[in-house]
Order: C-alpha cells, then sequence, then structure tokens
C-alpha cells in the first residue's frame, strides 16, 4: 500500500502542471460554455493531443500513450483542479475508441483511431430515447437491413456534442422479433449523412448541453457495425462500463475543486463559516473519502483487468456530494446577490447530476444486485 | 499510488477470517456477551500463538516486525466477529508507551494492557480484562495497577472501568511522553474506525442474508427497491469510510502529517456509517431485528460505543474543521500535544 505518487507519478504530474501553466489559456479556465467558442474549443483539444495526453492509456499500436490507468488518473484529476474545459473529443476518447479497440474491426480502428487522437473528428453517443432511458433495452429505433446497407430510422436524445459532432456510437434495434438484448445492433454512424437533423435541448439553466436526433431513412452501411450484428447490446455495455471508469477521476476532481473553493470562501467569511463549520468539514471529509475510493477502485481494476461493478458508488456519492456543496455554497455565501452566475448556475446544473450517465436508481440497482447479490427488482 | 492490500497483508486478512469464523461465531459471540465473565481469557493465548499480539514488535522481541497497518487488518476482522478482549486496548492504544522488555511480554501473551488518557479517573475501556494501565498524568505516562470499580458500558464485548488510584511506575516524561500520548489517541481513532468498519460490514452482510431470503407477497424481500435502495445506501458509506479508515492507518504506519486529520476523518464517517448500517438493518430485519436473540443488537450497542468513545463524530469534525483552517463553535477533540508532528518523515499531499 502507497498512498503516494510514486517517482514515475510526481514527474508525470509535475511536467503536466507546467505545460497547463502556459499552455491553459486563462479565458478558458473554467468556462461554462464549452461549445460557445467551437474554435478556441478545438485549439485547446489539439494543444491536448499534440502533447501526447489524449488517449494517454490507448494501446501503443493504436497511436495511444499507453501509460498506466494511475497517469490517466492525474491527467483527469489535474486537468479538473486546473479549471480545464473537456477535451472536445471526450466521447471519441473515453467512450467510442476504447469500444472500437474492444470489439471493432481492424479497418474501424485504422480509419476512425487516428482522427480521434488529433482530435480531428468528434464524436457523441446516440443510446438514450425518449421512451428508453434507465431502460435502454427497450429503445425503438430501427435498423432495417437492405442488401449492404441498414435503414434508420427513429430518435436518439441526451446526446452532448451532437451538434458538432462528424460521428455517433448509435444503439439501433435490428431485430423486432427477437428476446430482449439479442435484437440490438452497434453502428458507427456519419453524422453528415442524409436524414440526420440534430436539434439543441433547452435545460433548465437556460443552456443547450444536450441534443435531440432526429433519423430519417439515413443510409449506414453494413461496414460500420461493430460486433457482431444483434450483438449491440453486449458492445453497449463494454462503452458504458468505460464511461464509468474514466470518468471517476474528473468527477471526484472537479468535487475537490470545488470543496477547495468553497473553504477558501469560508476562510474569508469566519463569522458566517462559524454556523457552518460541521457541514464544512462533512463535505471535506466525504470529498477525501469519495477520492481515496476512487484510487481504491483503480488498484483493484489494475488487478483484475478491466473495471467492477463497484464503480457505480463512486458516480452515486458523487452527485449527491456535488448537489450538497453547490447548496452549502450559497448558505454561505449570504452576501453574495441571489444569482451569482457561478454557484447559482452550478446548484441548477447538478439537479442532472444524479440522472446523466445512470440514475440514482439504476446505480442503487446495480448495487443491490451485481454487488451485494440481491435478487432482481423486475 | 497503489490504494490495494499486498499479497501478504491479503493472506494475514484470509488467516483472520477463517480463524474467528470458526472460533468465534456469531453464535459464540452471544453467548460471551451474555455471560458473566463477558469474554474468553483463554483466547488471548490463540492470539498470541497466531502472532497477532506481535504484529509490529520487532522480530528480536519475538514479534512478526509488521506494522500499524497489519495490525489494523487484524483489528478489522475482530471488529468483524465483535472479538470481546482487550486487543484494542492493548495493541492499538498502550503499546506506543511500552518498552522492550513490556512489548516483548506482550507479544507473547502474557500481558494484557489498557490506558487512561483523558484524566486518570477517566473511562478505561476493558479495565476488568487487563494486567496493567498506562495512565497519563500531569507531564508523565506511568504504569498502574488495574484496581478500580466497573462502569456501566453499553457494550458487554466492551466494558469500561475507573481506577481508583494512579499510582505507578514512571514509563515517560516531558516532551516524550506529550509524543506518544499524542499517537496514542490517534491509533485510538484510527483503530476505532477500522473495527467500525469491520462490524458495519458484517452487519450489512446479515441484511443482505435476510433479505434474500425472507418472502413476502411471494417474493424475497430483497426484491423490492425500498429495501434494497437502503443497503446499497449501506455498502456506499462502509465503503467510503474504509477508504478513510485505511488512510488513516497508512499515515499511521509512515508518520504522515496527515495523519491527524485522517483518523478524526476517519472516526467520525466510520461510526456514523456503522451506527446507521445497523439501524438500516435492523428495519430490512423486521420485528426479528428487535430481539434479543437476533445478533444485531450486539453489533448496534458496539456501534454506538465507538461512536460515543474518545470523541463523537461532530466533535471529530470540529477537529477537521480546525485542520482546514476554520473556526468551528463545537468543541473538538485535540490529543495532547496537537500541535506536534507525528514525526517530519513524510509532507501532506492532499489538503
Amino acid at each position: 500500500m502507497e498512498l503516494e505518487d510514486s517517482a514515475e507519478e510526481a514527474a508525470f504530474r509535475t511536467q503536466l502542471r507546467t505545460w497547463l501553466a502556459s499552455n491553459l489559456p486563462a479565458e478558458l479556465s473554467g468556462v461554462r460554455h464549452r461549445l460557445k467558442d467551437l474554435d478556441r474549443a478545438r485549439s485547446w483539444s489539439r494543444a491536448l493531443s499534440e502533447a501526447g495526453y489524449a488517449g494517454l492509456t490507448w494501446p501503443a499500436e493504436y497511436g495511444g500513450g499507453g501509460a498506466p490507468p494511475a497517469l490517466d488518473a492525474i491527467l483527469l484529476e489535474e486537468l479538473a483542479w486546473a479549471g480545464a474545459p473537456q477535451h472536445i473529443g471526450v466521447i471519441g476518447l473515453g467512450m467510442a475508441g476504447p469500444t472500437i479497440i474492444a470489439c471493432g474491426t481492424e479497418a474501424q480502428k485504422r480509419r476512425y483511431l487516428p482522427a480521434i487522437l488529433q482530435a480531428d473528428e468528434i464524436w457523441c453517443q446516440g443510446f438514450s430515447e425518449p421512451s428508453s432511458g434507465s431502460d435502454l433495452a427497450s429503445l425503438r429505433t430501427k435498423a432495417e437491413r437492405h442488401g449492404n446497407t441498414f435503414v434508420v430510422n427513429g430518435q436518439k436524445v441526451w446526446s452532448s456534442y451532437a451538434q458538432v459532432a462528424d460521428w455517433c456510437i448509435l444503439l439501433v434495434l435490428s431485430d423486432p422479433q427477437a428476446p430482449r438484448y439479442q435484437g440490438l445492433t452497434y453502428l458507427l454512424l456519419d453524422m453528415h449523412s442524409k436524414g440526420v437533423e440534430v436539434r439543441p435541448i433547452r435545460q433548465l439553466t437556460g443552456d443547450s448541453d444536450f441534443n435531440e436526433i432526429y433519423l430519417t431513412d439515413v443510409e449506414v452501411p453494413a461496414t460500420q457495425v461493430v460486433g457482431e450484428v444483434g450483438q449491440g447490446w453486449g458492445v453497449a455495455m463494454t462503452t458504458l462500463l468505460h464511461e464509468r471508469a474514466t470518468f471517476g477521476f474528473s468527477l471526484t476532481g472537479s468535487l475537490e475543486a470545488s470543496v477547495r473553493e468553497v473553504l477558501r470562501l469560508a476562510r474569508e467569511r469566519p463569522e458566517r463559516s462559524r454556523d457552518l463549520s460541521d457541514s464544512l468539514a462533512q463535505e471535506w471529509i466525504r470529498m477525501q473519502a469519495l477520492k481515496l475510493t476512487a484510487h481504491r477502485s483503480l488498484a483493484e481494476t489494475a488487478r483484475r483487468g478491466s473495471p467492477g461493478p463497484e464503480g457505480s458508488l463512486i458516480k452515486l456519492a458523487w452527485s449527491e456530494a456535488n448537489q450538497r456543496v453547490t447548496k452549502l455554497a450559497r448558505e454561505l455565501l449570504t452576501d453574495l446577490p441571489l444569482d451569482d452566475g457561478h454557484w447559482h448556475y452550478l446548484q441548477l446544473r447538478s439537479r442532472a447530476n444524479s440522472i446523466e450517465a445512470g440514475t440514482s436508481e439504476i446505480l442503487r440497482n446495480i448495487i443491490a444486485e451485481r454487488v451485494l447479490g440481491l435478487p432482481r427488482s423486475r | 499510488m497503489d490504494f490495494a492490500m499486498s499479497p501478504e497483508q491479503r493472506e494475514l486478512q484470509a488467516q483472520a477470517r477463517s480463524f474467528l469464523e470458526v472460533r468465534f461465531p456469531l453464535s459464540r459471540m452471544a453467548q460471551l456477551a451474555d455471560s458473566e465473565v463477558g469474554w474468553d481469557p483463554d483466547s488471548w493465548r490463540e492470539l498470541g500463538e497466531l502472532g497477532w499480539l506481535g504484529v509490529s514488535a520487532p522480530e528480536s522481541l519475538g514479534g512478526a516486525g509488521l506494522g500499524f497497518l497489519e495490525e489494523a487488518i487484524v483489528l478489522e476482522e475482530l471488529g468483524r466477529c465483535l472479538y470481546a478482549g482487550p486487543y484494542l486496548a492493548t495493541v492499538a492504544l498502550a503499546l506506543p508507551a511500552l518498552d522492550d522488555a513490556r512489548r516483548a511480554k506482550v507479544a507473547s501473551g502474557g500481558q494484557r494492557w489498557s490506558a487512561a488518557l483523558w484524566q486518570p479517573d477517566g473511562p478505561v475501556p476493558d479495565l476488568d480484562r487487563v494486567d496493567q494501565v498506562v495512565v497519563a498524568v500531569d507531564d508523565q505516562l506511568l504504569a498502574v495497577d488495574p484496581k478500580g470499580e466497573r462502569l456501566s458500558s453499553i457494550d458487554p464485548t466492551r466494558t469500561l472501568g475507573r481506577l481508583l488510584s494512579s499510582a505507578g511506575e514512571s514509563l515517560h516524561r516531558g516532551e516524550e511522553a506529550a509524543r506518544i500520548t499524542r499517537v496514542m489517541h490517534l491509533r485510538l481513532w484510527t483503530a476505532l474506525a477500522i473495527e467500525a468498519v469491520g462490524g458495519a460490514q458484517r452487519v450489512l452482510e446479515l441484511a443482505v442474508d435476510h433479505a434474500r431470503t425472507r418472502e413476502q407477497f411471494g417474493r424475497p424481500i430483497g426484491s423490492y427497491q425500498a429495501v434494497a435502495h437502503p443497503l446499497a445506501d449501506s455498502y456506499v458509506e462502509v465503503e467510503l469510510a474504509r477508504s478513510l479508515a485505511y488512510w488513516a492507518a497508512w499515515c499511521l504506519s509512515v508518520d504522515h502529517q496527515d495523519s491527524a486529520i485522517a483518523a478524526s476523518a476517519a472516526k467520525a464517517a466510520a461510526a456514523e456509517a456503522y451506527v446507521r448500517a445497523c439501524e438500516r438493518t435492523i428495519q430490512a430485519l423486521g420485528g426479528i431485528g428487535f430481539t434479543w436473540e437476533s445478533p444485531v443488537h450486539h453489533y448496534y450497542k458496539r456501534a454506538l460505543w465507538i461512536e460515543a468513545f474518545a470523541g463523537r463524530p461532530r466533535q471529530h469534525r470540529a477537529q477537521v474543521a480546525v485542520h482546514l483552517g476554520l473556526n468551528p463553535y463545537e468543541s473538538s477533540v485535540q490529543a495532547a500535544g496537537a500541535s506536534q508532528q507525528v514525526g517530519p518523515n513524510r509532507t501532506a499531499s492532499a489538503a
């Protein structure tokens, strides 16, 4: 057991901090509208790619850094602490790419992976549908096979980056007669195809991070199938496992940045913070526990080879912690206007935390069934 | 960073688990808790034979030459089976005050200790089960005979007593006494957190076992989310507390500057997680959970003991708040000589 950086990790962290200090534009740090200035977002992402920080853990044979996950954890943590915006290709780097590496054909790997790494092509995800949220397997977007082409009709929702994406990892129903989980197929969709229409969703914050994707007679060549036709569910689970494994440290890193900021504000307001010191200490303890648990899970994953279902606890506990911290900040900042433009926004935004990427209800089901071994609830 | 046990540590954990499952199953624990003596004094010799009393003693003193992390692994398993003997008092609490001759005696199973760190007539854990007591008086640590009276304790598997006299042989004086006293506090808080994690894990398993088999309305009750989700919450809290407890144990094992904040954070979080896990298990068990016959009340009483002893969660959070540069109203739990570092070897990386 060693709870401090190894020599290699410390060197990587130092080098990264130095790089961030001279390469992260001050006007980008902590930016709320991540796609407001697309050119700037792209050039920041290219800078990350050129410095070798994109695809850090991908195998070297596919152009990745071949680094151990521990360095990825440091990268995500440091980027979050610095308030750096996400790499614009985060869906490609964290979900599409790892899925193609795990389940794709050689031709798919050669075609897509380099452009993901170089931030040349942006990816989005087409999984959820208006009638299929937590119950993803009930999705109804249809793909009918005509020779070597699938014709896709349907509607996807909650797709980040769809308004700027070149490609989409798309889960479709290819065999409506098949038993549940066995009629789904995983496609790589060209977002510039005829029949693809993207409509931004205006969220309760007023922003539009997410989109709807309408698909009308969209033609997708059969070479765009990942894995086998009818085995899309298993491929999609590979994607979601990577989502939870990779994003854990971004979550704990951004929570730590928020807690540090709240503590800084509290020290500036000694009278007000006395009343709240128990809650402030509690949130620091929970944040620290969550960060340590992410490291424990990482060490377990390294021994096992793949992330386990206990990763659900990090997402679950993080979303609740983030919601409490934004409330606590607003309780502390009685001297600020009701809408200060920052914490007010964060509190509104935090309500999505317990819904996006697995609702808290679904995560508790996963823990109950797959970790504790309780009987299925449905 | 590598937050995982070594193969040797996992082996120790597995050995402790399998020995204790056979030797101290729930039925035996309950029987001892209800008995007049309250524990099995013969078991102490067995702990000595297993090497658990000399985990951190050098090999020259008959020990294994390991450290506090390995002691923590044993403490977690003892907490899991509610072992009723002065292991926490002897190993976690008193050991740092003892010289080589006394440590060798402890390692061989020949002497059991406890300590009174607060005031000489304050509550002493397991006073009726030990041979000697380390007592902090003025600027000294003394070795005192355990003559005293038994105080009421909510947990019959862990008694409390009060010393009648604090006269004894001097073990340490001055700055050395203050430094050791502080280490004893931090080890105590951390050990209580580790024990809490071990007990909370077991009490969660009791609920899961019940919810898998107990049927109502034609289905196992664990298939109802209203039953399952609180147990998922227990799992989350126990895992978070486990991370804190092992962080605190690791900090102590390397003399890290974060030892104090880690010990307080772990004590606060683990005690609360344990109490809540017990309460959720009682609820999941339904009527049977409220009976004397069910083992869960023994765990609940240990959880309440841990929560109340050596600083309540809110007091430890006040101490964390002080470490974070805040100025809480709540009086905090301070280890004697809190301004001094445990050791300067390692520096803080957190905060």
